[in-house]
């Protein structure tokens, strides 16, 4: 690495009886609050599953996952550490420590469903893969290119995207299986991954839309401008790495949908609205079932007759300060 | 603060469930964000809009503002039903704000959505809070 390496240029003790942005506590503690490890997920339950899926399925599941660990192992390592001497707050700077952390947690799971699953030659010819998937590269590149980059806005909008966005062409691999009841304790796994990822990009997004707050209207028109040109960029890159992960599969299709669903939700996540109009975003009900199984609840009351309603399924979830 | 209205919302400082309540175009009410501001006291029924705080196991999903807003029993007595936001990512814990509201409460839960919410879910809601309003 030849760039010096940037830190932040003044410590002080961090106070956390000081908040400055109750947003920072708020994370800090629902991020510890959600803190897992890959040990405590039983893996290898799924050992038998994994042999029911043909060879094909195999190859696909197991380059996904070499994708997803490239993409976490940017994020724990160079993603997040390169937001914290942009922070504004000393405790911004811890979130976004914990959020490195995680992300090499995440990058560490993934070493360990190869373990419980796979050959280790499979592995290190899963690991060749993705040194020589040109899409995968490019992605890496085209993200790292902004983590490197001087602006600090345009790096939370490429972080955000990471998190929000790029992940889910992988993340679509567990869902499927899990919507078939196949390797049902990897996509539990990977349930943690997705709700950590989408507080990581909830975060970085809230993050950037402060610092517009402050922003010419010159310079938020020119960050709208850079975050949908990047975007496009971006997407357009995924679906050639979708095509060279599933079309052996005949899935292809179906993944574009749930890209571009994640891609709005990435955009949201930065104060825009959603770029992809609903039949483009249009998820297969078993994968997004898979994601949450309260999602394809019929919560539209207004939709219905009106004659019967929802109201609201027991949830053992009490919290003290209810006073009735 | 007395008030009459249809809409009732909470919406953290990130400002996504105020930007979607902005979108529907309605008359709304904030429920303070911090406690040393003054209270909300509503008089008139109103549909209660709540974010989802994410992850975990569901504990801390309605925010304590609501929870405080909705202790106070005019207030509660009220609300007639509950719109949740929230992210499916959070799996089983997604909007679950709206099921826990509308379980406390027992009012319909009448609608949920992602986020900031699409423009397929303004329009939805809009027009959906226009006929229930109607038929009460």
């Amino acid at each position: 690495m030849s760039e010096k390496l940037k830190l932040v240029s003044r410590v002080t003790a961090i106070n956390w009886n000081r908040i400055q942005d109750d947003k920072d506590l708020e994370v800090w503690d629902r991020l510890t609050g959600n803190f897992w490890l890959p040990e405590k997920v039983p893996l290898s339950n799924d050992i038998q599953s994994w042999h029911t899926l043909t060879a094909d399925e195999q190859l696909m599941t197991t380059r996904v996952f070499t994708g997803l660990t490239m993409l976490d192992t940017i994020q724990g390592t160079v993603g997040a550490v390169s937001l914290i001497p942009d922070a504004v707050t000393p405790h911004e700077e811890a979130v976004y420590t914990n959020i490195a952390f995680m992300e090499s947690v995440h990058a560490k799971s993934y070493s360990s469903i190869f373990s419980t699953l796979i050959s280790t030659a499979e592995i290190d010819d899963a690991f060749r893969w993705s040194e020589e998937n040109e899409n995968l590269q490019r992605k890496a590149d085209i993200v790292l290119n902004y983590y490197r980059g001087d602006d600090p806005e345009k790096r939370k909008v490429a972080s955000t995207m990471l998190e929000s966005f790029l992940f889910y062409s992988g993340f679509y691999a567990p869902m499927y299986w899990s919507s078939r009841a196949k390797l049902t304790n990897t996509a539990d796994l990977i349930r943690l991954i997705i709700r950590d990822e989408a507080v990581h990009g909830y975060y970085i997004g809230y993050k950037f839309q402060k610092a517009l707050e402050k922003a010419t209207p010159e310079r938020r028109q020119e960050l709208k401008d850079y975050t949908f040109e990047l975007l496009f960029e971006l997407y357009e890159n995924e679906e050639q790495y979708t095509e060279d992960l599933y079309d052996p599969l005949g899935l292809t299709e179906d993944v574009k949908a749930f890209l571009r669903y994640n891609a709005n939700k990435a955009l949201m996540n930065l104060g825009y609205e959603g770029l992809f109009p609903k039949d483009q975003t249009a998820v297969n009900p078993a994968i997004l079932s898979a994601l949450s199984p309260n999602a394809d609840e019929n919560h539209d009351f207004f939709s219905g007759s009106g004659s019967s309603y929802v109201i609201g399924k027991a949830v053992n979830t009490e919290d003290e300060d209810w006073a009735f | 603060m007395i008030i009459v209205t249809g809409i009732v919302y909470f919406s953290s400082v990130s400002e996504n469930t105020r930007r979607f309540v902005d979108r529907l175009e309605l008359p709304a009410e904030r429920i303070p964000l911090r406690a040393h501001e003054p209270a909300l006291k509503v008089k008139a029924p109103y549909v209660l809009f709540v974010p989802t705080y994410g992850g975990g196991n569901g504990r801390g999903a309605v925010p304590k503002q609501v929870i405080r807003f909705l202790n106070d029993e005019e207030n509660r007595s009220l609300i007639r039903g509950v719109v949740a936001a929230g992210n499916t990512n959070f799996g089983s814990a997604y909007c679950i704000a709206g099921d826990i509201v509308a379980r406390k409460c027992q009012v319909p839960y009448l609608y949920n959505f992602e986020l900031l919410g699409t423009a397929e879910d303004v329009h939805r809601v809009r027009e959906g809070l226009g006929q229930f309003w109607l038929q009460r």
